[in-house]
């Protein structure tokens, strides 16, 4: 059995492990750290359940080997709030019923998050739903959930003078 | 769970080679977003995996003359995002933001998709329409002489791809209709106008993977508008053929692609 040593920073903690080559980045996140928010759906890298923030950006952490993430940042929807307040991306995502079963949220929120962090504050509502091909809902027809990340983009927007 | 197998990172050519020439059934692995799901599948089954992305010989995009070169790890984000290539090629960018969903952007690279073939991926497409040379630890090989069926390419046994340097056409333009469901071209088609001529390539449909369509690259040459290609058509015989579309269907889809793309260059143009 091939094993390998690894230090990945998650969430802004770092962590050593000594894991099996074959080990897919979500079972690391999931089994050994104990992060059972960022959740597999599919493991055929279609649904984006298990979408995480590596290195600024949005990847299927069942498509990435533990061991290819070696040296990496990692975000998960753990790392987001703040203590008890919640992200603005996960405050909206509230206040505009933006799910419902709430399976595909998390991915579905990191993905929100980075598109953001990349397209900026001003981001459209067509870009937003291409952004968003890789995370399927099939709850909420996704009507919502653009209109959270827009509304939670439009709050990071500087209030004008 | 997936099957057993051994990874490691190269940080150089040689050491890759060398990992690679160590396993019984080794494989290359660059974004791993085609081999992680098909082993996962257990279509493929290699004992070890070597890691390219850490090479540096294999990052980077320069721009010198007619020349746009694009190293192997650079992922289709990357290439989407680059000045160099929105300069150079706009529809080479654009291709590239079209491939998959911005996860899968954010990991597959340029020289996987290259080494893999698969008939309907995008890349091979424009290579082959863009004239493009792949440079390998060993050689340079032409596009023309790269591709070489479905799944199959000109490399040899660890062989690895380090960068495509493409000619820079006078303009380019891509279109293509997606399966609504993977996201792969059920057809599409790339045509550059060149000083020497118009290249036409086209993947997702054929039986033997990406091609070039010549009587519709000489009827471009003598008159370069949608018209030209009224009247030509391929022969289903030699299209794939599925549930998501027959063969008459795909020959059908190429010369709309192809009228497309000649309508609308220095874009990607999605049917």
């Amino acid at each position: 059995m091939s094993q390998s040593e690894i230090a990945i920073t998650v969430n802004g903690t770092e962590r050593r492990a000594e894991v099996e080559d074959r080990l897919l980045l979500v079972d690391f996140l999931r089994e050994h750290l104990g992060l059972t928010g960022t959740h597999v759906g599919c493991d055929t890298s279609q649904c984006g359940a298990c979408t995480v923030i590596l290195d600024g950006q949005a990847v299927k952490s069942c498509t990435v080997l533990a061991v290819m993430a070696e040296g990496a940042e990692i975000r998960t929807i753990e790392g987001l709030a703040e203590g008890e307040s919640l992200h603005p991306m996960q405050e909206a995502f509230c206040t505009h019923h933006a799910l419902q079963c709430g399976f595909c949220t998390p991915g579905m929120i990191m993905a929100a998050v980075n598109l953001v962090d990349r397209h900026g504050p001003d981001v459209d509502a067509e870009t937003v739903r291409h952004q968003l091909e890789g995370n399927l809902c099939r709850c909420t027809g996704y009507h919502n959930i653009v209109k959270a990340v827009l509304a939670a983009a439009g709050a990071q927007r500087t209030p004008a003078e | 769970m997936m099957y057993p197998f051994s990874y490691h990172r190269a940080r150089t050519l040689d050491e890759a080679r060398a990992y690679f020439e160590g396993g019984e059934d080794a494989a290359y692995l660059s974004g791993g977003h085609s081999l992680l799901p098909t082993m996962k599948n257990r279509l493929a089954a290699p004992d070890r995996l070597v890691h390219l992305a850490a090479i540096p010989e294999l990052r980077g995009i320069t721009r010198a003359g007619d020349r746009l070169s694009i190293g192997a790890a650079e992922t289709h984000a990357a290439v989407a995002a680059s000045p160099e290539v929105r300069g150079a090629i706009p529809a080479l960018a654009a291709l590239a933001g079209s491939i998959g969903d911005p996860q899968v952007r954010h990991r597959g690279t340029i020289g996987g998709s290259l080494a893999n073939n698969d008939p309907a991926a995008d890349y091979p497409a424009a290579a082959l329409a863009l004239d493009a040379v792949i440079e390998t630890s060993e050689r340079a090989i032409s596009a023309d002489n790269f591709f070489q069926g479905m799944f199959t390419t000109a490399l040899d046994e660890g062989e690895i791809i380090t960068r495509v340097t493409f000619t820079v056409p006078d303009s380019a333009g891509y279109a293509k209709m997606r399966n609504p469901a993977s996201r792969y071209a059920l057809a599409a088609s790339f045509v550059a106008r060149r000083p020497g001529g118009v290249r036409l390539a086209i993947t997702g449909a054929g039986n033997n993977g990406v091609f070039r369509w010549s009587e519709a690259e000489a009827a471009l040459a003598t008159r370069f508008e949608r018209g030209a290609l009224a009247g030509l058509a391929l022969d289903p015989g030699d299209m794939m053929s599925d549930m998501h579309a027959d063969a008459r269907y795909r020959a059908h889809l190429c010369a709309v692609a192809s009228a497309e793309a000649v309508g609308h260059q220095g874009k990607l143009t999605l049917l």
